[in-house]
């Protein structure tokens, strides 16, 4: 079971890789340190959403409503900021907000017990609304210089590197780790496959299986709380409707990256490929002044075959080591 | 099934409070004009929530109903405004026949493939829309062309009931009635309930799975046609994000996610609620900026209260089985 | 434990942080403007083979697909290459990657309808770094962020003329509603902002502006919307819409409807959109500029930019065309000229 997950992610990493190299040799323009900031920036909000998103998954739950608390926190953001708050204070509230909504998310799961694709569905269209009844269909745009420039900056204290280093990439970096090592070098990473393997069983073996899930949205919450602060920035622009539509993009990678939907498989590596070919991908096509409605069909396709094929093989290779056994048998 | 009874009666009460509110405070919005068109807009919902609630009573998900809507959408809107004599049965023939084929894809790789449907109707909600973006290029119909009989369609009656109103009563009140009086009903409660059980039991359960899908797909192009006689321009974006509200109505209605519970009339009446609301908020002048708050506040508390329900009735058989 | 000490070290921190004031919206630096303004050389000759990119606010959008042909035409007469690309939804962030596209693509000229007026700013000015003009239409972006915006008539003339439509529409008094298109929509805005001055005005004392309503220029949006209006206004005679999209929805409700002849719509619309609503009586009058005049316009602006003929300072001339000469205006903006009325007499004459 291990060995064949474990070739899905090997496939993807690769498969991404190629697709990498590929691009770089066939599209104008695309290995251009300026073209690395564009896909790191496109990229950006998907990568963080998907690392929380990821532990959700393997625990067998999901969280749909995240692209929503970005957009509340974005909506809060534009009206804190009319209202005369501080960038620095706004930002780490902005956060704490995030993980609230998150939290209540937490507590309808694993304190009522309802299903969290309900829920959450529920919490997108809820927060969504409140979003809209904060800033309505206005913008706030006037954000700082020195924090919007920073977003879509890039790194300057490394001359030799000439401003190839986005400074969100830092961010991106250190976040994957903390959440790579958590999940496979700990036992609270070993604890999450184990809930999502067998909830009962986990709870027998003594894992807090309740309290793991509410923390683990309250995560989920704060990190789209972020982001929603990194997208204002990043477009000057504080608005309700932003990022809408970004839960699916995020699940779709999470899923192509080969975690499986009903917990308990996957690894954050094949995520962050996930994120990766799917980006590069659309980046290459745009390039190529291929329409994103191509990309559309090439994401659905993907996230179908990346769960059918491993289906596929492993029947295919059931059947062979049958007909093997009984041939070894008869003879 | 007192259970049951209560869970639509709830929506009842809560539907006709509103309308009373709303009526008192502005008497216009029992006129005639505004009935007729709340039930215009609630029938497009209500045809796709039938085929989503039987699909989620088999403890599946469907989201690929509003690509599928617009692909059907786009596709009947095509044909009619290159051939304007064709009569509107075929339009509404080739609708279901486009929907029923995009949920047979569904249902094979769910049932075939054994990829859960979450992540199917996910992965083909990217690519019906693609191919209708592909297809239709940037282009759009418009109701200059198409034909009269057509776009009518959509505001005539059959002694005073709009068609379109008519279509969804049918389709909501005949697969409620499927649902609840034949075998195949039974069976597709049964399979939500427990698909091992189901299975084991002797259930057809890849016919009838198929058939779920195909049903959902087919009301999702049936309301594809209805989309383009009512609305009469037509893009690739037609129907974009339905199915969370299409979802939505179905949860409200008193449909479990986990299957095996709740009646397509129920999601009808979901439907009704959900549209009602957002015309009684336009009518009572709250802005309209609060309605997908109210909206997302009503499903957490549609399933807050089905699972309290749910919880006391499992206490108190609890209790019955202590006394015997 | 740690778990409380951990909030409160955290709790600590944000006390902090706001107690120490920092940046708030009214300590800020004001940004500079970039503009960067080498002298015109008016003689200059326009070059040829440059690369033109439309980006209008989104595709499958009647209207800027007829925006972007007159782009194309001119483009053609330049012999430069056109392109057209876009999002498929008008959202705020979704222009920025294309943006981000074109620069990479090295284009000469980019001709944007700005979705928001800031969200493209930073991508626009890294445009321009990049020695590429930015020419606005339709809805202009900050105007710190590109060289020059085609108006397609003054907000004034606009604004004057949806007044004088209603007036005559209302049979010079009752009630009147606006369907716009989404609530911070730059050229609407600012029209409804004139036609309020003009309602003001002693000649139109006897209408009354009861209620302005938002479609988002979503046709179904639209059309609810209209039905919204007519259930919450019994008494109401016009509705203006200056948006194609509001105006047809609006439109087609009517002419279904049981206020059909007793309820008026006009404001700007498209001929082809509308013909069957004139000509079944449900719109007697509305008016738009040659959208393809916008598009063509742009090109010869841009060329103008691009091969140093213009600055897009106030005051530069240039000729564009089969349209002539233009001067630009105040914050480089070029005025395209009056709006067409359109009426049952002369529809037949307009095909777009």
């Amino acid at each position: 079971m291990s060995r064949k997950l474990a070739s899905w992610d090997t496939a993807i990493i690769l498969l991404t890789v190629l697709v990498l190299i590929i691009a770089s040799l066939a599209v104008d323009n695309f290995g251009t340190s300026r073209n690395f900031t564009f896909m790191v920036l496109d990229l950006l909000p998907i990568i963080l959403v998907a690392l929380p998103m990821t532990f959700i998954i393997v625990t067998g739950e999901i969280d749909l409503s995240v692209a929503s608390t970005l957009g509340l926190t974005s909506s809060l953001m534009g009206w804190f900021w009319n209202h005369g708050l501080s960038i620095e204070t706004i930002i780490p509230l902005c956060i704490v907000i995030g993980a609230v909504a998150g939290a209540f998310n937490g507590f309808l799961i694993t304190g009522l017990g309802l299903p969290s694709l309900a829920v959450t569905i529920g919490t997108l269209a809820l927060y969504r609304g409140l979003a809209l009844v904060v800033l309505g269909d206005s913008a706030v745009a006037d954000f700082p210089f020195n924090y919007t420039g920073w977003v879509t900056g890039t790194l300057s204290w490394l001359p030799w590197l000439d401003g190839a280093v986005p400074n969100v990439l830092i961010l991106i970096v250190v976040l994957a780790l903390i959440f790579g090592v958590i999940l496979h070098a700990t036992p609270i990473g070993r604890s999450l496959y184990a809930i999502g393997a067998n909830a009962q069983a986990a709870h027998f073996a003594g894992i807090r299986v309740a309290r793991t899930k509410f923390w683990l949205y309250v995560v989920s919450g704060a990190v789209a709380g972020l982001v929603g602060v990194l997208w204002t920035l990043r477009y000057s622009s504080a608005r309700a409707d932003n990022g809408a539509g970004l839960e699916l993009a995020v699940v779709a990678a999470v899923l192509l990256g080969g975690v499986s939907i009903f917990g308990g498989k996957g690894s954050l590596p094949g995520v962050l490929a996930g994120v990766v070919l799917l980006t590069a991908l659309q980046n290459a096509l745009r390039l190529e002044d291929v329409s994103g409605q191509a990309l559309n069909i090439v994401t659905g396709a993907l996230l179908v075959l990346s769960v059918l094929l491993p289906n596929v093989i492993s029947s295919i290779r059931g059947n062979w080591q049958r007909r093997k056994l009984r041939q070894s048998a008869a003879s | 099934m007192n259970l049951l009874k209560t869970r639509e009666l709830g929506i009842v009460l809560a539907l006709a409070a509103l309308v009373l509110f709303t009526t008192i405070s502005n008497p216009r919005f029992l006129s005639g004009q505004s009935i007729r068109d709340n039930l215009l807009n609630t029938a497009i919902l209500a045809v796709m929530a039938a085929g989503q609630a039987v699909v989620v009573i088999t403890r599946n998900i469907d989201l690929s109903v509003g690509s599928v809507l617009g692909i059907s959408a786009f596709a009947v809107a095509t044909m009619m405004s290159d051939h304007p004599g064709l009569p509107m049965i075929v339009a509404i023939l080739v609708g279901l026949v486009v929907g029923a084929a995009a949920g047979l894809l569904n249902g094979v790789l769910v049932r075939y493939g054994k990829v859960p449907a979450l992540v199917v109707t996910l992965g083909t909600l990217y690519m019906y829309r693609g191919i209708t973006y592909s297809w239709a290029g940037g282009s759009q119909v418009n109701a200059d062309e198409l034909p009269p009989h057509f776009l009518n369609f959509a505001n005539d009656n059959l002694l005073g009931v709009p068609w379109l109103v008519l279509i969804a009563l049918v389709v909501v009140g005949g697969t409620s009635w499927v649902m609840r009086n034949y075998r195949v009903g039974r069976e597709l409660y049964a399979m939500g309930s427990s698909p091992q059980a189901a299975e084991l039991a002797g259930i057809k359960v890849a016919r009838n799975l198929l058939g779920a899908f195909v049903l959902s797909g087919a009301l999702a192009g049936l309301a594809g046609v209805l989309f383009a006689a009512r609305f009469g321009t037509v893009d690739a974006s037609a129907g974009t994000g339905y199915e969370l509200n299409v979802v939505a109505a179905v949860v409200v209605g008193g449909v479990a996610v986990f299957g095996g519970s709740g009646t397509v009339w129920g999601a009808g009446l979901g439907a009704l609620l959900l549209t009602v609301i957002s015309s009684a908020l336009a009518v009572l002048d709250i802005n309209q900026f609060w309605q997908q708050a109210i909206v997302g506040a009503l499903i957490v508390l549609a399933i807050g209260a089905d699972r309290l329900v749910a919880v006391r009735i499992a206490r108190s058989l609890r209790k019955r089985d202590a006394h015997v | 434990m740690s778990r409380h000490r951990l909030a409160a070290v955290f709790t600590a921190t944000l006390l902090v942080a706001a107690g120490c004031g920092g940046t708030t919206k009214d300590n800020q630096s004001s940004s500079t403007d970039t503009q960067t303004s080498a002298a015109a050389d008016p003689n200059a000759k326009l070059k040829e083979g440059l690369k033109i990119a439309y980006l209008p606010k989104q595709l499958n959008n009647p209207y800027s697909d007829v925006e972007t042909s007159g782009g194309e035409e001119a483009v053609k007469e330049l012999k430069g290459e056109y392109k057209k690309v876009g999002p498929n939804d008008a959202s705020a962030s979704s222009q920025v990657s294309y943006i981000n596209t074109l620069i990479q693509q090295q284009q000469d000229v980019i001709v944007v309808a700005a979705n928001d007026p800031n969200a493209v700013c930073p991508s626009l000015n890294q445009a321009r770094a990049a020695k590429i003009k930015v020419v606005t239409f339709d809805s202009d972006a900050n105007k710190t962020c590109r060289d020059a915006f085609i108006n397609q008539a003054t907000t004034e003339g606009i604004g004057q003329s949806l007044a004088k439509m209603a007036l005559e529409q209302a049979g010079g008094s009752g009630d009147i509603a606006v369907l716009s298109a989404t609530p911070n929509a730059t050229n609407q805005n600012a029209w409804i902002e004139v036609m309020k001055t003009e309602l003001a005005k002693p000649e139109y004392s006897k209408l009354k502006l009861v209620k302005i309503a938002y479609g988002n220029d979503d046709d179904q949006k639209s059309f609810q919307e209209a039905q919204g209006l007519l259930q919450s206004y019994p008494n109401l005679k016009v509705i203006v819409a200056p948006t194609t999209v509001g105006i047809a929805a609006a439109a087609r409700y009517i002419s279904s409807s049981s206020y059909k002849g007793k309820v008026q719509v006009t404001g700007l619309g498209l001929p082809n959109q509308m013909r069957q609503y004139v000509k079944d009586g449900t719109v007697k009058k509305f008016a738009l500029w040659n959208p393809a005049d916008i598009g063509y316009l742009a090109a010869y602006a841009g060329a103008a930019l691009a091969s140093g003929q213009i600055t897009g300072a106030e005051g530069d001339k240039f000729t564009a065309g089969k349209l002539g000469p233009y001067t630009i205006g105040k914050d480089g903006e070029i005025v395209l000229g009056p709006p067409t009325e359109f009426t049952t007499d002369n529809i037949d004459k307009f095909n777009f």
